[in-house]
């Protein structure tokens, strides 16, 4: 199984510079993992480097399809706080 | 260059830009640093506010990831607290950016110092900045190389950044508490793993700290950058400002926190609120005591591309970067022509700002009591007033007293908008200009249109043109002369008055 990348991706090479198996490569828009290299760092690393260093919230999915990481869990910010900040500017 | 000034001769003569001890780059808040590194600040255009007007430097964007995050950056955008260009900037290789450094270098001879700042932290994947400097360093010897960092893998690199002669590090430090920290930065990644709270905010500043000692030993001049957050760090800075410069850190640069909603930031998000300019200048003035204080830092207003000015940026694009054919000794020769003919343009301008400050000095003998005045400039660099009021993104601010004339700091003209009808409209971009001047008492320019000069007038501020294309400090010298002897600048008049920044 392998990790994998959406849309999210602001190309800021992170992931790329620390995947161990160089699973991940720069496709025309953004990044992306090629699933028959990606171990999900097993046997390297305890945690999946690419998912420990992306500072994008929901860029990387798990194997299971779930963002590694959710809304709000990197920039702190409560997403139903953001949501409501986001629907303020909209409204100037 | 030329020859430095001997060293009685430097204390007597204010060095241009700055004539009061408060300035980073004035002789006394040097006075504990080695003659050696006093010498290299002082000439320095990102430490010196007066060699700041003569030449520039330039940015490549060739290391985009990061290693940690901070609570008043959004990895989407530029970001606003550190000039740090966003991962939207055109990023470069370390060979393309080589390429056009070299371009850059030959065709505008001011430009004497690259940097590397990000956009993402240049350290957390060193080989590409390293590559960079490597070839720059192999090919144009005569460039000042810098990097700015968060500090968190800077032990690592010390020693290569020293053999490359690197002749600068900013790290960016904001606090010295983890738990202080813990507010400002979310994660780090470290040792594999992404980690959170308090114990990253101590692993961070141990490594910062550690890399500040490391970087001092080898002779690299070290500049800390902190980010003033109000009821986060405001207080413990001084503290901060303390410690960095037992160090031997040669300067501390305190910046205001940018943070709006529309960053999609932490801080913009949650409703941190920025310092306002009374709040950064006390920071500052209470930090100056014990510390090089840098005021005259406006994130890099002098990249090369922005003395390029839009008009001549277009010919570096890398297209035509690549196209170009640089014969790169005869280009440093042509170099070495246009600084010495600056460094004698320099040392006729400090000549001609000695004399209207001696008769500064003469108010001070009257023992007249006078109160200082702050004042703004709006200049387009070279050290003179040469830019028309209605073009000014930005206002050089200006304190004038008996003791002289020193420089407090650039304020910039809000410029953000989020798009409002109202952003393109001449009379709101008026009033905003004279919201930046708020606490000035006139502002002196090359030119202004009628309608701007009514409106300065009601609201307090003294518009002036009648020195245009003088140096800055002389014609401020005259002005708060004038002042005095027209009895505006008596302490009796406005007690109450305090001049705030
Ligand atoms: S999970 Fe590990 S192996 Fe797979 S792409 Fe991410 S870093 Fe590479
Ligand atoms: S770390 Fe995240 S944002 Fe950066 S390139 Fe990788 S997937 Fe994209």
């Amino acid at each position: 199984m392998s990790y994998s990348i959406v849309d999210l991706c602001v190309n800021c090479h992170a992931c790329f510079d620390v995947c161990p198996n160089d699973a991940i490569y720069k496709a025309s828009t953004q990044f992306m993992i090629n699933k028959n290299k990606c171990t999900e760092c097993v046997g390297d690393h305890e945690d999946a480097q690419c998912a420990s260093i992306c500072p994008i919230e929901g860029a990387i999915l798990t194997p299971a399809g779930e963002p590694a990481n959710p809304a709000g869990s990197l920039t702190g910010i409560p997403p139903q706080k953001l949501r409501e900040v986001m629907a303020e500017i909209q409204a100037r | 260059m030329t020859d430095m000034a001997p060293q009685n001769q430097a204390l007597e003569i204010p060095s241009g830009g700055c004539s009061s001890g408060s300035c980073g780059s004035s002789d006394d808040a040097m006075a504990h640093l080695p003659e050696s590194i006093r010498e290299r600040v002082n000439n320095h255009p990102c430490y010196s506010e007066e060699a700041h007007h003569f030449y520039a430097r330039m940015h490549v964007a060739v290391a985009p990831a990061c290693n940690i995050q901070c609570h008043y950056c959004n990895r989407k955008y530029d970001c606003a607290n550190e000039s740090r260009p966003g991962v939207v900037s055109e990023l470069l290789t370390p060979s393309q950016a080589t390429k056009k450094v070299l371009a850059v270098a030959a065709n505008v001879p001011q430009m004497s110092v690259v940097g590397i700042a990000g956009p993402g932290d240049p350290l957390a994947n060193p080989e590409k900045t390293l590559e960079t400097f490597r070839a720059i360093y192999k090919e144009a010897p005569d460039i000042k190389l810098c990097v700015s960092t968060n500090g968190l893998a800077l032990p690592d690199v010390v020693d290569d950044l020293a053999e490359l002669n690197v002749d600068h590090v900013t790290i960016t430090i904001n606090c010295v508490d983890p738990k202080v920290g813990a507010k400002i930065y979310p994660w780090i990644y470290w040792e594999n793993k992404r980690i959170r709270g308090e114990e990253a905010a101590k692993i961070l500043i141990e490594r910062q700290q550690l890399g500040l000692e490391m970087l001092v030993e080898r002779g690299v001049l070290v500049k800390v950058n902190s980010v003033m957050i109000p009821g986060v760090n405001d207080k413990h800075l001084e503290e901060v400002s303390k410690i960095v410069k037992a160090k031997g850190a040669f300067l501390h640069n305190v910046m205001p926190l940018i943070a709006e909603p529309e960053h999609g930031t932490f801080y913009g998000v949650m409703g941190q609120r920025s310092p306002n300019k009374a709040e950064l200048q006390e920071l500052q003035d209470s930090c100056s005591g014990d510390m090089n204080m840098m005021r005259h830092c406006r994130q890099c207003r002098a990249d090369a591309v922005g003395l390029l000015g839009e008009d001549r940026g277009h010919e570096f694009t890398m297209d035509k970067v690549e196209a170009m054919d640089i014969d790169y000794k005869q280009a440093m020769e042509f170099r070495a022509e246009v600084h010495s003919s600056i460094e004698e343009q320099r040392n006729a301008m400090k000549k001609v700002a000695t004399v209207s400050l001696d008769a500064i000095g003469g108010v001070k003998q009257a023992q007249k009591k006078t109160r200082p005045v702050l004042m703004a400039v709006a200049t387009e660099g070279q050290g003179v007033i040469n830019q028309h009021f209605g073009h000014a993104t930005e206002f050089l601010v200006y304190e004038a007293s008996s003791d002289g004339v020193r420089f407090i700091g650039p304020r910039k003209v809000d410029q953000y908008c989020i798009g409002s009808s109202e952003c393109d409209d001449g009379e709101s971009k008026l009033s905003m200009n004279i919201r930046t001047l708020e606490g000035c008492e006139a502002v002196l320019c090359a030119k202004i249109g009628l309608e701007p000069w009514g409106q300065l007038e009601e609201a307090g501020i003294e518009p002036n043109g009648e020195h245009a294309y003088e140096p800055i400090e002389e014609a401020i010298a005259a002005v708060y002369l004038e002042m005095v002897e027209a009895g505006k600048a008596d302490i009796e008049v406005e007690t109450t008055q305090k001049a705030t920044a």
